[in-house]
Parts: structure tokens; sequence; C-alpha cells
């Protein structure tokens, strides 16, 4: 591997000061579609064909030893992504290492034999976001950039705003004006500026990637637009915890939400490099992808055996998922049909019904987000689509105190008394 | 039809670096064929071997993205801003 930048302040190097062995084990970008190669830069789209660009490596070996005897969080796999090789000992929010629960009143309920939830809630800002915005940050400081930026549904702009103020970056944020109050104090809160933009995410994703070609953006890093290349590789650390918390195992089945569909593109990935990498064995495991039915042009696609997704204006309270025109989706599909998946839709009352299944299960209360995962593991169980015997790992992605609107007309007190026995005598007849 | 294009950064090398252009046609389909005339080669980047908006490009016709309404076909009014943006995930 090579010698990692020993730099440790938390100002940004000057544009073009980015040096052999900041990003770690990454060698060059390689386009998903026409596999043409560039050199590490911050750029995410082939200038031969449009297609997403993605980091390329030289990894170098690593042993589960190496790997269990880092710290509690993504950075003991910092040798399988994009940074430093002392990224944990530069300033930000160090996220990961959520817990894995063992779900055992959840699968006897739905009839399962074995089902762990992901509770990815447990990260600093309260989303698997600081993940891949942790990974960004390295990128940001890489490339001399001064701003941290995003297009958000809400969580994004919160990790960023955070990881932006530990690592001494400025922060401007772009979020759709109907996000719920929690998401945009949660933005808010952290210093930076919030914008706030009518209309809907893709009209905001929109407003970004035109803004990235102006001055106005000049020396941003936007996290999910041209850094989205090594944002985005953060997401493989979900499928690294997952098979180490299992005890270096591959779950058989997975439930992942999608939104644009590249936490589970990556996820997809991360189980392939442990398998290329030896660390865990080399068996089949079925990814399933689960929309909201208000935003489910994946899952509509899927229905209709299409490979090309058709977008659409979204209507449903999983507003982090609400990205109607995402630019994953073809991989989604191909994702879930190699692996022997699908591609399923739930309800916005399905949602509701789920969040408050897990909480009253197992005490994780879900944001809405996956409250349509395990909506959809619900959903699949009954149909007869997910084997009830195999190892079911679902994803939580965020936190429920996030999105109380979605639930707090199901969720009140069961009565209101005087404080008196026989008020509450009567009130429990 | 006199339309404006706006042209992503990756574009920009076919269009001696300009950000907007100046383009003619009365549907997407042939004001993209007058730019290709402008600026050869272009319309290879954005339409795909058969001819359609290939799959990470999204085109807009003023607030419109053109897959919502007739892809190529879509009319393309006299002073319409057309945009060329490179599909990019996000959440």
């Amino acid at each position: 591997m090579a010698l990692a930048s020993t730099e440790t302040t938390t100002s940004p190097l000057r544009a073009g000061d980015a040096r052999d062995g900041d990003f770690g084990p990454a060698v060059a970008l390689s386009c998903r579609e026409c596999g043409a190669r560039s050199p590490l830069g911050p750029d995410f789209a082939c200038t031969e064909c449009f297609g997403p660009l993605e980091i390329a490596y030289e990894f170098p070996k690593v042993t589960r030893e190496e790997i269990a005897a880092g710290p509690a969080n993504i950075w003991r796999y910092r040798a399988l992504l994009p940074v430093p090789a002392d990224v944990a000992a530069k300033r930000n929010m160090a996220p990961g290492w959520t817990r894995l629960v063992k779900a055992d009143n959840l699968a006897r309920e739905l009839g399962l034999r074995s089902l762990h939830v992901k509770d990815d809630s447990g990260n600093p800002t309260h989303s698997f976001k600081d993940r891949v915005v942790a990974i960004a940050v390295e990128a940001a400081r890489n490339f001399g950039f001064h701003t941290l930026s995003c297009s958000s549904t809400g969580n994004l702009a919160g990790a960023v705003t955070a990881a932006a103020a530990r690592a001494g970056l400025d922060a401007c944020v772009f979020i759709p004006s109907d996000l719920e109050q929690a998401k945009i104090v949660m933005a808010s809160v952290y210093g930076g500026r919030l914008v706030a933009i009518d209309g809907s995410y893709d009209d905001v994703n929109r407003f970004c990637s035109e803004l990235i070609g102006d001055e106005l953006g000049d020396r941003w890093g936007f996290v999910n637009v041209n850094l989205r290349p090594y944002y985005a590789e953060g997401s493989k650390t979900l499928a690294f915890e997952i098979a180490e918390q299992l005890g270096w195992r591959l779950p058989d089945q997975i439930i992942v939400p999608v939104a644009s569909g590249s936490q589970l593109t990556k996820i997809d990935k991360g189980f392939k490099e442990l398998v290329a990498l030896g660390l865990v064995e080399d068996r089949p495991y079925k990814i399933f992808a689960a929309q909201a039915e208000g935003c489910s042009p994946v899952s509509a696609a899927y229905k209709a055996g299409h490979d090309v997704i058709r977008p659409v204006k979204p209507d449903t309270i999983a507003k982090s998922l609400a990205i109607g025109n995402p630019a994953d989706g073809p991989y989604v599909l191909d994702i879930a049909r190699r692996t022997g998946g699908a591609v399923e839709d739930v309800t916005d009352a399905e949602i509701v019904d789920a969040i408050r299944l897990l909480a009253r299960t197992e005490g994780v209360f879900a944001e809405t987000a996956g409250g349509v995962t395990v909506g959809v593991l619900r959903k699949l169980v009954a149909e007869g689509r997910l084997d009830p015997d195999a190892e079911t790992v679902v994803l939580n992605t965020g936190e429920g105190l996030k999105t109380l609107d979605a639930v707090a007309d199901q969720a009140r007190p069961t009565a209101v008394i005087r404080p008196s026995l026989d008020a509450f005598r009567a009130a429990l007849a | 039809m006199s339309v404006s294009v706006r042209i992503p950064t990756i574009l920009r090398t076919y269009t001696n670096g300009a950000a907007e252009v100046s383009g003619e046609g009365a549907t997407l389909r042939e004001v993209l064929e007058k730019l290709d005339a402008d600026f050869p080669g272009i319309g290879a980047r954005i339409l795909d071997e058969t001819g359609k908006i290939r799959r990470f490009v999204n085109v807009y016709v003023g607030e419109e993205d053109v897959r919502f309404a007739d892809n190529l076909d879509t009319a393309t009014p006299s002073g319409a801003q057309i945009s060329i943006i490179p599909a990019v995930a996000g959440g």
C-alpha cells in the first residue's frame, strides 16, 4: 500500500495539492458503463458516455485480525476505502460500527428463523449518511475544496453540515422546502448555510448539477455530485460491518431501501470485495430492494420487466427515499435480478404499521425508510418470496425521531386521567 | 425557433468552453441535430447508438424533464431554455 499523507490539520489543501497515497488503495476512476479509466479527480460522469464513475483499487493484503484491531468505526476498513492510512487521526465524525440487533421477537412474529436489524440510527447524526459523508470529506480535503455541499432529502444535509463543522470546512446545503421539521433543524443547527428550494428533491438535484458548472460553485465539493464516486464507497462499510458482525459471514438475504439506489449497489460491491479478498466464504446472497409505493420507479420497472427507469413525481411520507429519478436505478434492477432477490414497494399505511411493528417487537424506532424496509420484509415473507429459514438482515438507515409526524397520530397516550388509583383502574377496565 | 442550450461542464470541450449556446429547432430532436452540426461530435455524447437519450443523461426543456414529456419529440418553443445534465445520485 502506498504511503499516506501525514496531513492532520483541519485546513483544506490548495487545489491541485492531492498527492500519491492520499486516496489509500484507490488508483483511478472507472466508468461503470464503458469501463473507461481516468485519474482520480473531482469527477462523476464519464466524458465518453456520461456513465457514472466509480473507484478502482489495488487492494493490499488485508486480514480479519488487522480489521478487528482497528477502531470501532468505519476506519477499521480504511484499507478498503479511498482514504489515507492515517484517516482515523483526522478530524471527522468517525461514524459506523453501529449495532446489529438480533431481532428474535420480530422474527417470531413474521415466522423467520434468523433475523437481524442493522440499526444505522446510531450514527453521529442518526442516519447512514455519516458513512458516505466521512469519505467525501477526505476527498474534499485532497482536492482543496473549501466548501462542502449537497442536494439532500434531509438526512444528508445534516450529515454534511455536521461533518463540515468538525472538519473546519464551510458548508452550504440544499433541500426541498417541504421536509420534516426535525431534518431542517438537524441540517441547520451545525452552522453553514441551509438553502430550501421550492421544488422536489429532483429539482434540487438538478439545481446543484447546474451550480457545479457555474463560478458560484467553484471549489465546492458536492458530496453526492462531484465527490460522488468517493462518497458512495462509504456505503460499502454497511456490508463490511454486517459480515463481520455475523462472524465473517455473508447473510443469505438482505433488504435494503432504495432512493437513488447508490447504497444498494455499494452493499453488493462490498460483499463482492470481501469475497475477492478471501475475508468471507463465497456463497450466494440475495439482495431485495425496498421502495415506498408513492415513489417506486425502480419497483415499477422491476415488475414490468424493464431495464430502464421511468422517472416519477414522488408522493410519500418516506421523504428520505423520495427520489423520482434514481440515478442508480438500472443497477438496482441488475443486482436484484442477478442475486435472485426482488424489488418491492409498500404503501404509506404499511410503512407506518412497520415502524410500529419494529418498535413494538425490538425497541428500535425507525424513520420512514426503516418502515419501508421492514414493511417490504413483511410483505415478501407473507407472499412466500423470502426463505423463512435463511439468515436475513434488514436495514434501518435512520432515526424515528426525525420523522415523528409519520406516526404521531397513532402513537399517543392510551389514556389521560386524573392522578388517582380509581381513575387508573377505570382506564384499565 | 431560437432556443438556448445549457451545456454541462464535461461537454464544454465541444463548445470552446461555452456554458450556454444558442440553438434552433421546433423539437428537441431538431435542436440536438443542429447542435451536432454546430459542434460536431456532441450529439453522440448525448444520444446512444440507437438514437435515444443516454440513460445517464437528463434533458430539460424549461423546467420539464423531457422523459415526462415527449422525449426527443418534446416541443421547443422560441425562447425555451434547454438543459443537458448528467444524472447524479443523491439522498
